[in-house]
């Protein structure tokens, strides 16, 4: 306690010294605090818009079929079979140059069944969707979702027009809402979806073996329940190997975007640390400049019975207690600051906020970097000699 | 008390080495006042850092109260110093930033001692300086005379078995020199074992014993 007392009146003594010491910290730590909680609260509002979308769906990857590949009427089976499973739709896609009159689009084919549209929450605005007696008679038929039809057509009342992809005519029979533009924002190419039997026969790369599988839970059931099912199903058909199939339940952009925050925090953090390292380096130069200043004083101290240790810890809080005021006051602008950016974009979703782990990262950098750089000064001041200290300067 | 049988310290300075120290025999008794007089370049500082523990000698022993101080640690000097001596300065040496009060209360911290036995002791030591009134001033508020009284309480205040007094009345005037001196008298008279080194004769007078020091060897003056 009383150390602390005489580190505050030291600090005090040098006001604007201390100030202007601190400047290091309070921007290192408005750098970390304030451009990672705008970056989490960002994606967090990004996230949670994405997980509204569809993350109640379900994804098999087949890697080894074991010699018992799955088929349509497979997946037709589990559906009847299973009451935890609505829908189950095979997915493949391809790339292709797809053509109305004069214009060509780069385009993404998406292979598919009637359910898909379901699974995925699409919304179908024209037509209708691809059905059962598509699937069977390999029908040229698409489904084309706004932003396809505006672009490639020029209009999205556009059902019983006729286009190309790849050179074969597919007749377009209905037309969904545009996917949510997070989406859009991974690719430049439109969509189209037609039939799965029908992209086998469009797409070299794709076979009528199922490798993909979008798995829709039941009412009244969960994905979990789902997942748990398809699993017991998928064991008994691969010969109990673990390893033939891969279940995801993680919606696949929520996981991007998890990553992209996490690359973002990562890459922002590092930026704000080499920031609160410079600041730190501030600090050690400060200190010694202090030791040298207050050699004698050092000197008396120790001759009346000051021992190493209570001279290091003298200085070493003095340096820990410049580095957390610097920590206290950056925090509190920070916290200033996402009030105001919270006030100006108050009309969009987005909401700033002081995170709460943010803030312990920043008080726990700060007190490293405070012992870290304390040490030096601390240490050099309390191995000074008695004698020498005391005849320094006169 | 003190006892000093053949201290030797050797300084080297370049390739010159100086004797500071060449062999010194002194014996303090318990309740002596002794001073110890030389002109600058004597040794004294020499002496007065062996005896009050800032510095080891390179040759012979050296007895504080029975106890051989030699090859001890920084830390253990800081200890020995703590418990068993009082400094007094020439330049005060108070801590600026800290009130009269405080500077007196350093050394018993730097003991831990408690809290209220601290002010109890330091209102002890203010008192018989005759300074109980200053206590909340800073250093910078005082005159000498008082800034030396404060020191003077600070280095009473841990009841050592020794104060070691260096050249504490060079700088201030003649009158307050010697109300600082009827202090150590008192102080004497009280019990305590005082060390003064000095260059100056008629203050060393004021002492019961006087040693003379000249190129680090002492001779005993009586007087």
């Amino acid at each position: 306690m009383l150390s602390l007392k005489m580190a505050l009146r030291s600090i005090g003594a040098n006001k604007m010294r201390a100030g202007l010491t601190m400047l290091g910290i309070i921007i290192g730590v408005l750098a970390l605090v304030v451009l990672v909680s705008l970056v989490n609260s960002t994606t967090d509002s990004i996230t949670s818009e994405v997980s509204s979308l569809g993350s109640s769906l379900l994804t098999v990857m087949v890697q080894d079929d074991h010699g018992a590949p799955v088929s349509l009427d497979d997946i037709q089976k589990w559906i009847d079979d299973e009451p935890s499973i609505a829908a189950i739709s095979p997915f493949a896609s391809d790339n292709a140059k797809g053509k109305y009159q004069r214009n060509n689009e780069d385009f993404t084919v998406y292979g598919v069944t009637g359910d898909y549209c379901a699974i995925n929450g699409q919304k179908l605005v024209q037509g209708r969707y691809i059905n059962l007696a598509d699937l069977n008679n390999n029908s040229r038929v698409c489904v084309l979702d706004e932003t396809a039809a505006k672009d490639l057509i020029g209009f999205t009342d556009c059902v019983g027009e006729e286009i190309s992809l790849e050179g074969v005519k597919f007749k377009v029979i209905g037309v969904i809402k545009a996917e949510d533009s997070i989406a859009s924002f991974f690719t430049s190419s439109l969509n189209a979806y037609i039939p799965y039997t029908s992209l086998v026969r469009l797409s070299t790369d794709t076979g009528t073996d199922l490798t993909t599988l979008y798995v829709g839970p039941a009412d009244g059931y969960t994905v979990a329940q789902a997942e748990e099912a398809l699993k017991t199903m998928l064991l008994e058909r691969f010969d109990n190997d673990e390893d033939a199939f891969r279940l995801s339940s993680v919606n696949i952009i929520e996981e991007a975007m998890n990553k992209v925050n996490s690359a973002l925090t990562v890459l922002l953090g590092s930026i704000a640390a080499i920031s609160l390292i410079v600041g730190g380096i501030g600090i050690m130069n400060i200190m010694l400049v202090t030791v040298t200043e207050r050699t004698r004083e050092i000197g008396i101290r120790k001759a009346i019975g000051a021992s190493h240790g209570t001279i290091l810890v003298q200085f070493l809080i003095e340096a820990v207690m410049l580095c957390m005021m610097g920590c206290g006051l950056g925090i509190f602008f920070s916290w200033a600051i996402l009030q105001i950016v919270s006030i100006i974009t108050i009309d969009t979703s987005l909401s700033f906020h002081l995170q709460a782990n943010v803030v312990m990262w920043s008080v726990l950098f700060c007190f490293l970097i405070g012992v870290i750089f304390g040490l030096y000064p601390a240490n050099k001041a309390a191995k000074m000699k008695p004698i020498d200290a005391l005849h320094y300067g006169g | 008390m003190i006892e000093l049988r053949d201290v030797s310290k050797v300084y080297k300075i370049g390739e010159e080495r100086v004797r500071a120290l060449d062999h010194a025999n002194l014996h303090v008794y318990p309740h002596e006042f002794v001073s110890i007089i030389g002109p600058s370049g004597s040794g004294k500082s020499t002496l007065m850092n062996i005896i009050g523990c800032l510095d080891t000698a390179d040759d012979g022993q050296y007895l504080l109260d029975g106890t051989p101080i030699d090859d001890y640690s920084e830390n253990e000097l800081a200890q020995i110093r703590s418990r068993k001596i009082g400094f007094v300065f020439q330049s005060f040496n108070l801590i600026a930033k800290l009130s009269a009060e405080e500077n007196v209360e350093l050394p018993l911290i730097y003991q831990r001692v408690r809290k209220g036995e601290r002010s109890r002791r330091v209102k002890e030591a203010l008192e018989r300086v005759g300074l109980e009134n200053r206590a909340k001033h800073l250093p910078t508020e005082l005159s000498g005379g008082q800034q030396q009284r404060v020191a003077i309480a600070r280095a009473l205040v841990t009841r050592p078995s020794l104060i070691l007094a260096d050249e504490p009345t060079g700088n201030l005037d003649s009158h307050t020199s010697s109300e600082i001196l009827g202090i150590f008298k008192e102080l004497h008279e009280q019990g305590n074992t005082i060390v003064l080194i000095t260059h100056d004769n008629d203050i060393a007078r004021q002492a019961k014993r006087i040693v003379h020091i000249l190129d680090g060897r002492l001779t005993e003056v009586t007087g």
